[in-house]
C-alpha cells in the first residue's frame, strides 16, 4: 500500500479518471493501483476454480470412475448420449426447476414485505428483526431436521394443530406422499432462504434517500407511488442480484432436501443435485456425473445470459 | 402473507393512519409466526421425556422438561469436537475470503475495463456451479496433495467457494457508496488508495460485516463439501455429525436428534449475535444520519 501511494501521492480517485500520463499507463484498462487491488482474488479465482473448473468440465468426456481398475480413457460424447435417454435425470431437472422457480419467487415477495415492515418504526421491531434472523444462524441440516419434526405424521405438531382445528381428520405423512413431498419441501425452502434475502433488501432499504421519500410526501405522492418512484429505484440493484443468486442456489441446492427426503419419495423431490451425488460419490460414476453437471452449467448459462446482459447494460449506464 | 408499504403520509386522517398501523402489526405477527413456529417446536422436542414423545397427541411445550437428550446425544455422537471443527473452518474461511474481496469488489466498481468486465460475468458464472462439478475435480485434486479428509482442505475450498459470493455482496455496498466523496478526498490531495482506505472503507463497514457475516454462516452451514471431502467422524463438522443421528429410512431417535440439532445451533447463533449489533449499529447510523 505504502509503495502505490509514494509512487502517485497525488492523484485523483473519482470516476471519469483525469487523462493524464498515469492514465495511459493502463493495462487492460486498470491502473497500478487497481491490479495491485484486484490480484489477491484474482489469483485464488484463476487457481483453485477455474482450474478445477474446466478439469470438470473435461472429465464428462471421459468414464472416469472411483478406484477405477484400467484408469480413465476419453470416451467423447458417450456420457452424453446416455444422458440424453435417461429419463430420470430429466425428471430431476424439471424436479429441479420447479423448485428453484416456486422458491425463489416466494422467497423475494415474503422478504420484501419483511423487509419493508422492519424498516418501519414499529414497537418491537428489535425483537422482530433478531427472532427474523435467527433462521439464518442455523445450519441447513438442522432446518431441514427441525422441519422432519414439523412433519412427524405421528409425533408432528403440524397435524396435530390441523387435527385440533378440524382441518384434517387422520394424520398427513407430508414428506412420504407423491403428490405433497415438494410442496411440502419448497416451505422448507423459502422459510430457510427468507432471513438472508430480507438482510440483503433491508441494507438495500437503508440506502433508500429518506429526504426524497419526505419530499415525495409533501409533494402528495401515495404509499405505492413512493415506493415505486423512491424506494424502488434505489432497491433495484440489489434486488436483481439478490434474485438472480437465490435462484440458482436454489437451483443447486443439496443439503435441505437431502436431509428432508434424500430425493423420496419416489424421486419426487430428487434434485438434479441429489442425483449427481448419488451417481458420483455413491456409484463412483464420475465422468457421467460430470456429464450431468455440464448440463446443469449449460442450461442456466442459456436462462441468466439475459440477466447478465441486463447487468452488464446497467452497469454501463 | 401481504406485502406491507411505508407509513401514510401524515395529512392522511388518523383513523386510516391507525387502520395501517394495525395492519402492519398483523402481518409482522404472521411472519413471526411462520418464522418461530418449526423453531419453538425443536426447542420443545428437545427438552421432552420419552414418554411425551411417544404420546399420541403432542403438547406444545414439554410437561416434564428434562435434559435426558442432551445426554444421549453427547453420548451417542462426537459433538463437541464437529462443533469446534465447524468454527475453526468457518471463521478462518470468512476472515480470509473478505479480506480478499474488498479491495476487488471496489475496483471492479470503480475501474471500467475489459477485467472488472469479465470479472464480473465470472462472478455470476462461478455461482451457477452445480458443486457436483467442481467437488469431483477438487476431490481428486486434494486426493494427489493428501488434503482429504483434513480442515485445511475445506477451508481452501470454502474461501473460494466463498469469493465471488463474498465480491457480489461487496459491490452493491461499494456501488452505494458516492463516487463524489472520493472525489472531494482527491480534491484536498488523497491517493485512490488513501481515499479507499479512509474515505470508503468506514462507509462499507455495515457492508463489510454483513459480508463477514455472510461467509461465516454459509461456510458453518456448508454440508455438501464437507459431506464429500470429511470421512473420519473427529475431523467431521458439525453438520455432517448431524446427520448420524438420522438413521436408516426415518428410524431416527426424535429426542436426541433435536437436543443435538439445538446444540449445532448455539455456536453460531453466539457468534451471529456479536456480530448483528455491529450490523444493526451500522444501519442505525445510516438512518439517524438521513
Amino acid at each position: 500500500m505504502r509503495a502505490g501511494l509514494a509512487a502517485r501521492p497525488s492523484r485523483g480517485a473519482g470516476t471519469p479518471p483525469p487523462r493524464t500520463a498515469a492514465a495511459r499507463r493502463r493495462v487492460l484498462g486498470l491502473d497500478k493501483d487497481g491490479w495491485f487491488l484486484l490480484l489477491p482474488a484474482l489469483v485464488p479465482i484463476l487457481v483453485l476454480s477455474v482450474g478445477p473448473l474446466l478439469y470438470g468440465l473435461s472429465l464428462a468426456f471421459t468414464n472416469a470412475q472411483s478406484g477405477a481398475v484400467h484408469g480413465t480413457s476419453l470416451t467423447g460424447l458417450e456420457n452424453f448420449a446416455n444422458l440424453r435417454l435417461d429419463s430420470l435425470f430429466w425428471e430431476s431437472f424439471k424436479i429441479g426447476l420447479i423448485w428453484a422457480v416456486s422458491v425463489t419467487a416466494l422467497q423475494f415477495l415474503m422478504s420484501l414485505g419483511l423487509a419493508l415492515l422492519l424498516n418501519q418504526n414499529l414497537r418491537m421491531r428489535w425483537l422482530a428483526r433478531t427472532l427474523a434472523l435467527v433462521p439464518w444462524a442455523m445450519p441447513e441440516v438442522v432446518i431441514g431436521i427441525m422441519w422432519r419434526l414439523v412433519y412427524n405424521s405421528d409425533a408432528g405438531i403440524l397435524n396435530s394443530t390441523l387435527r385440533h382445528l378440524h382441518l384434517i381428520s387422520t394424520n398427513i405423512d407430508w414428506l412420504s406422499d407423491l403428490s405433497l413431498a415438494l410442496p411440502a419441501v419448497i416451505v422448507v425452502g423459502v422459510w430457510a432462504g427468507m432471513p438472508q434475502t430480507t438482510v440483503v433488501l433491508l441494507a438495500g432499504l437503508q440506502n433508500v434517500p429518506l429526504e426524497l421519500h419526505e419530499a415525495a410526501a409533501i409533494d402528495g405522492a401515495g404509499t405505492w407511488r413512493r415506493f415505486m418512484t423512491v424506494t424502488w429505484p434505489t432497491l433495484k440493484p440489489v434486488v436483481f442480484s439478490i434474485t438472480a443468486l437465490n435462484f440458482i442456489w436454489n437451483f443447486n441446492s443439496f443439503g435441505l432436501v437431502y436431509v428432508l427426503t434424500n430425493g423420496g419419495p419416489g424421486g419426487a423431490t430428487r434434485l438434479p443435485m441429489l442425483f449427481a451425488y448419488d451417481e458420483a460419490f455413491r456409484y463412483g460414476q464420475f465422468g457421467y456425473a460430470a456429464a450431468m453437471g455440464f448440463v446443469m452449467i449449460a442450461v442456466i448459462a442459456v436462462l441468466l445470459t439475459v440477466f447478465l446482459r441486463n447487468r452488464l447494460k446497467e452497469d454501463d449506464q | 402473507m401481504s406485502t406491507a408499504l411505508p407509513p401514510r403520509p401524515a395529512r392522511r386522517r388518523s383513523a386510516k393512519r391507525a387502520a395501517g398501523r394495525t395492519g402492519q402489526y398483523l402481518a409482522l405477527v404472521c411472519y413471526l409466526v411462520f418464522l418461530g413456529f418449526p423453531l419453538l417446536w425443536l426447542l420443545s422436542t428437545a427438552f421432552k421425556s420419552p414418554q411425551e414423545l411417544g404420546s399420541v397427541d403432542p403438547t406444545w411445550l414439554p410437561v416434564h422438561p428434562t435434559l435426558e437428550n442432551f445426554r444421549s446425544a453427547l453420548d451417542q455422537q462426537p459433538l463437541v469436537r464437529s462443533a469446534l471443527n465447524s468454527l475453526i473452518v468457518a471463521s478462518v474461511a470468512a476472515v480470509v475470503s473478505v479480506t480478499v474481496a474488498v479491495p476487488a469488489a471496489y475496483v471492479m466498481v470503480r475501474f471500467r475495463s475489459m477485467v472488472t468486465k469479465v470479472g464480473t460475468g465470472w462472478i455470476l458464472v462461478s455461482q451457477m456451479f452445480p458443486f457436483v462439478l467442481i467437488i469431483i475435480p477438487l476431490f481428486l485434486v486434494l486426493k494427489n496433495v493428501h488434503l482429504i479428509d483434513s480442515l485445511p482442505g475445506l477451508i481452501i475450498v470454502y474461501v473460494v467457494w466463498n469469493l465471488p459470493f463474498a465480491l457480489w455482496m461487496l459491490q452493491g455496498y461499494v456501488k452505494a457508496v458516492p463516487a463524489s466523496l472520493e472525489e472531494a478526498a482527491a480534491m484536498d490531495g488523497a491517493s485512490r488508495l488513501r481515499a479507499l482506505r479512509s474515505v470508503v472503507l468506514p462507509l462499507l463497514m455495515p457492508g463489510l460485516v454483513a459480508t463477514l457475516m455472510f461467509s461465516f454462516v454459509t461456510a458453518w452451514n456448508e454440508f455438501f463439501f464437507a459431506l464429500v471431502l470429511l470421512k473420519s467422524p473427529e475431523k467431521q463438522t458439525m453438520s455432517v455429525i448431524l446427520t448420524h443421528f438420522l438413521g436408516a429410512e426415518g428410524a431416527a431417535d426424535l429426542g436426541p436428534l433435536a437436543a443435538a440439532s439445538v446444540l449445532a445451533t448455539v455456536p453460531s447463533l453466539l457468534f451471529f449475535a456479536f456480530l448483528q449489533r455491529r450490523l444493526v449499529g451500522g444501519m442505525m447510523s445510516g438512518a439517524v444520519k438521513g
